[in-house]
């Protein structure tokens, strides 16, 4: 398996979705390329940094207000095609 | 190296009843329903926007356009991923009004494949994000993200920062499977690259 095709499969192998054989065989090329290693393990910590980050939160003062104008707009206003 | 694991669960097995109650009228099922969600439609808005009146409006359109249009939700898929449809599309149309000069649409295909061929290949430190504090982190993750295009960062929010599965990204934007796929790897690689700077180990 060379680099290039290493990195096709990347998101299917950070996302284990992928046969046991493919599988194998990108794990057997990480044992010796130190490169595709590194760009495999910083890719998956960009993921989880990105995912535990808490970027653009919804601040629980907002949250109150949002939730209220919604609300109220929604008793102003009738679902279309009540009922299935 | 273990794979990443989702961070949505199934919806609440009590999402049925309150959908078809906000559907009859009952605004106060669909309140339920909003408190369940908007922080997740908030987030993907503002990512999408990146801009805060933007997304606080998309919240409000977003859940406002999907009271009004129950109706037509079939129940084929979940409310949660028909809702993220609603919302990625309302956020959309706020960039697009933002930024009149360049065309915004999910479809955009940018460059080539070698955008995302990785440059520099360097090892990051053990625990990179505690190199900052928590404000200085979100700004550097914040620019970062906010240089991907449209198209690449919204398939990122849906996919790695909200959890959805890739059908149901696909089903979320209308795009095909092998599509999300292609924008994922992209969009995760260029986050990576532009990463490196802040990250990289400094021995």
């Amino acid at each position: 398996m060379t680099c290039s095709e290493f990195l096709k499969e990347l998101t299917d192998y950070l996302d284990n979705s992928m046969d046991d054989r493919t599988k194998a065989e990108l794990e057997e090329h990480l044992t010796w390329c130190h490169n595709c290693y590194v760009v495999c393990n910083t890719t998956k910590r960009t993921i989880e940094i990105y995912r535990g980050s808490e970027l653009y939160e919804l601040p629980e003062d907002l949250r109150g207000k949002l939730q209220a104008a919604i609300i109220d707009k929604c008793k102003c206003s009738k679902p279309e095609n009540p009922g299935k | 190296m273990e794979a990443i694991e989702s961070k949505v669960g199934e919806p609440a097995s009590d999402e049925t009843v309150l959908v078809d109650a906000a559907r009859a009228g009952d605004v106060s099922a669909f309140e339920k329903l909003v408190r369940r969600y908007d922080r997740n439609v908030f987030r993907i808005a503002q990512h999408i926007t990146q801009n805060r009146e933007d997304a606080e409006d998309v919240v409000q359109d977003a859940f406002l356009k999907a009271y009004q249009n129950l109706g037509q939700f079939q129940g084929q898929s979940k409310f949660y991923t028909w809702l993220v449809r609603i919302t990625v599309n309302e956020a959309l149309m706020r960039l697009r009004r933002r930024r009149p000069e360049r065309m915004v649409s999910i479809d955009e295909d940018v460059k080539t494949e070698e955008d995302s061929m990785p440059r520099e290949i360097a090892d990051w430190s053990p625990n990179p994000e505690q190199l900052y504090n928590q404000a200085e982190l979100k700004e550097i993750l914040g620019k970062t993200i906010q240089g991907l295009p449209p198209s690449f960062r919204t398939v990122f929010v849906l996919r790695d920062v909200e959890g959805l599965s890739t059908e149901e990204t696909a089903d979320a934007l209308d795009l095909s499977v092998p599509a999300v796929k292609s924008r994922l790897l992209r969009a995760r690689l260029q986050l990576r690259e532009r990463l490196n700077k802040y990250f990289k180990r400094r021995d």
